[in-house]
């Protein structure tokens, strides 16, 4: 008796201790800043705020569809519910025009609001704080020169408990710490200019990053992951099956971020969102840098090609009828032997994007078509015609099947189930 | 046989085989705004013509302001389908213009329109409707903004002929529910609300029964208003807007 009292009284500090350390990684108070920016700044630092800006997209997430620039009011699909993206502007009631340069840096940096509320972290602060103070200060100064926009903002609809401060306090405590770049001795100037965008101001990892269950980036994993709301497949920048750069060109790499486009692969679906409004503003010397960095990430070697799940070479009729769908459909702009054109469409033999073993992006391709980004480089880009009121799920299996296994492309066979499920997804 | 027809016939089997060599060949590769564009044309028609199921509406010979304005007002959110606003989404404003010229340019012979199947006296409050309006209820004549003869006016206003009475019928359904939204002031809007059910399927019966004239492209000014009636002022031709705003 004595003894179970005894334990429980252990089990209760232990816990004890453990929601005080929750408490405290949740709401202690962080250093104090270095430095105030100064809100009306020289043109030099208004036009370093803007480009900064642009490298991490505030306004992709921070404006609505057809909305005021940085206004707020995108919903952020995550798998536990929508997070509203806030009102960016300068407006004292509504936006962020209250805010101090502190204020502005505690929430990149800690993920806290002005009140002292922790946010949630759809808002990539565990990206974000690794942004230096200065640049911080920068982009608090080109916020303020924006226009203020009178927009409430709206209550996040995530599912019970995930919004609520408590699950934020533990989630915090297990899987975030504050703290910005640390410059890697080892590497040089370049690769560590490239990390601090990549890591940091372009949070490339909040999309390309494997999570767990609970969300959390698992640093350094190989997998990609599943956007909740578009529904695409962000592959890895780790893996050289999915979007590792090792054994890209730098050029290569820099034409992809600058202009959409490359000879090794192009950016379709929200990647395309991506290049468009951020990595083709981009300057020489950090694409340069970014392009290093993203190229250290994976292992230059080939994986081997997926095994076949079918014997190779045995016509059946569902290879028939893929081969001749592809004629009918896909040949007149990807060509008889899936050569594609240069420039305007993308070969179909031996393309990494083809092969992946997660096909979801090429159904939503096949299904929803559309165009490269019109960036500078690339100002009239080709299009690819939807196909989802033209071909069934079974013809769009069968033809994505054919790519995936013609023409030296070594692939597993794409089903009607899987056709079905990306149909499903859009159609929600 | 005489020589002459010989080379005749020989002629017309070169010609013959001429025709059939491009059926068979697949279309080569061009860089054209065509070739950028079978995106577009796969629902839209050949061209633009419109689409063989009768709802995908015709592109060709559309006014370039009017189409520029319906490609920002699918990507900003003012009118809604998943695909033409995934289609748009990654294009920059100058292509958007680039797109809706191409299209604006394309002069093709429109097809006669389908027999009318609706009751004449259905027909008759349509062709009213058009050409009269509905002074009591302050619905303006479509002729008063889309041209007398219907064919639109350059280069934001959009003919109403050659469309199927099915997106008619759909379009006026999406103004009165604030489905379909144009820049403010958002005329159409206006307009459509004050129209009833019948309203709207007599004039889209009528519409869709009428011919295309020859030419069918949008003329170079609207008509003068009606004694006594003012112009009407939309967001979504901001050419006649400021002309109308002249002393």
């Amino acid at each position: 008796m004595k003894r179970a009292t005894t334990a429980l009284a252990v089990a209760m500090s232990v816990l004890g201790a453990l929601a005080a350390a929750v408490w405290w990684l949740g709401v202690r108070t962080p250093a104090p800043g270095l430095s105030a920016a100064a809100t009306d700044g020289p043109v030099e630092v208004l036009a370093r705020g803007a480009y900064l800006a642009r490298v991490g997209n505030c306004v992709g997430c921070h404006t609505r569809r057809g909305g005021e620039p940085l206004a707020g009011g995108r919903a952020i699909e995550t798998p536990f519910g929508a997070v509203y993206a806030g009102n960016l502007t300068p407006d004292i009631q509504t936006g962020i025009g209250a805010w101090s340069a502190d204020d502005f840096w505690h929430a990149l940096h800690h993920g806290r609001s002005r009140d002292g509320r922790l946010l949630a972290p759809a808002f990539p602060y565990t990206s974000t704080t690794r942004i230096t103070r200065a640049d911080a200060d920068t982009l608090y100064a080109w916020l303020m020169s924006q226009p203020p926009v009178v927009q409430a903002n709206r209550a996040h609809a995530l599912r019970w408990p995930f919004g609520t401060q408590a699950a934020l306090a533990v989630w915090r405590a297990l899987y975030f710490r504050a703290g910005e770049q640390a410059a890697e001795p080892a590497q040089s100037a370049e690769w560590n200019r490239g990390a601090y965008l990549a890591q940091g101001v372009a949070h490339c990892d909040e999309c390309h990053g494997a999570r767990n269950a609970l969300g959390a980036l698992q640093a350094g994993a190989a997998g990609g992951s599943v956007l909740a709301g578009p529904n695409w497949y962000v592959p890895s920048l780790r893996a050289s099956a999915e979007a590792g750069l090792a054994d890209w060109p730098d050029a290569e790499i820099a034409a992809l971020l600058k202009t959409g486009w490359s000879g090794r692969g192009h950016a379709s679906g929200p990647m395309a969102e991506v290049v468009l409004r951020s990595t083709q503003h981009l300057n020489d010397v950090d694409l340069r840098a970014m392009a290093v960095y993203l190229k250290s990430l994976s292992a230059a070697e080939q994986p081997a090609s997926p095994a076949r799940e079918t014997s190779a070479g045995a016509a059946t009729a569902r290879s028939r009828r893929g081969a001749q769908l592809y004629r009918d459909h896909c040949e007149r702009c990807h060509g008889e032997r899936g050569e594609g054109v240069p420039g305007a469409y993308p070969a179909l033999a031996g393309n990494r994007a083809v092969v992946m073993a997660q096909t979801t992006n090429l159904v939503q391709s096949v299904l929803h078509g559309g165009f490269a980004p019109a960036t500078a480089g690339n100002p009239r880009p080709f299009g690819m015609p939807p196909f989802v009121l033209v071909l069934n799920d079974a013809d769009i299996a069968a033809v994505l099947s054919h790519v995936r296994t013609a023409w030296g492309n070594a692939a597993s066979e794409v089903s009607e189930l899987d056709v079905h499920k990306v149909r499903a997804a859009s159609s929600r | 046989m005489i020589p002459a027809m010989r080379t005749l016939r020989a002629s017309g089997l070169l010609a013959l085989a001429a025709v059939v060599g491009v059926a068979l060949a697949a279309p080569r590769f061009e860089d054209s705004m065509a070739q950028r564009l079978l995106a577009c044309t796969a629902c839209h028609g050949e061209q633009g013509r419109a689409g063989p199921d009768g709802y995908y509406p015709r592109l060709a010979g559309k006014p370039a302001g009017y189409l520029y304005h319906q490609l920002l007002n699918f990507r900003d959110g003012r009118r809604h389908y998943g695909l033409m606003t995934g289609m748009v989404d990654p294009l920059s404003d100058a292509y958007l213009m680039d797109i809706a010229r191409h299209f604006a340019a394309l002069e093709l012979p429109y097809p006669a329109p389908p027999p009318a199947s609706a009751p004449p006296a259905l027909l008759h409050r349509g062709a009213v409707l058009a050409r009269q309006g509905d002074a009591a209820r302050g619905v303006p004549a479509c002729i008063q903004c889309h041209g007398v003869r219907l064919t639109g006016v350059a280069p934001d206003i959009p003919g109403l002929l050659g469309l199927p009475r099915d997106y008619l019928n759909a379009q006026l359904g999406a103004w009165q529910t604030g489905e379909r939204r144009a820049h403010a002031p958002d005329c159409m809007a206006q307009i459509a609300r004050r129209m009833d059910a019948a309203d709207v399927s007599a004039v889209a019966a009528w519409l869709a029964a009428q011919p295309v004239p020859v030419p069918s492209g949008p003329t170079a000014t609207m008509p003068a208003p009606p004694p006594g009636a003012t112009r009407w002022r939309c967001g979504s031709a901001p050419a006649v807007q400021a002309a109308g705003e002249r002393p």
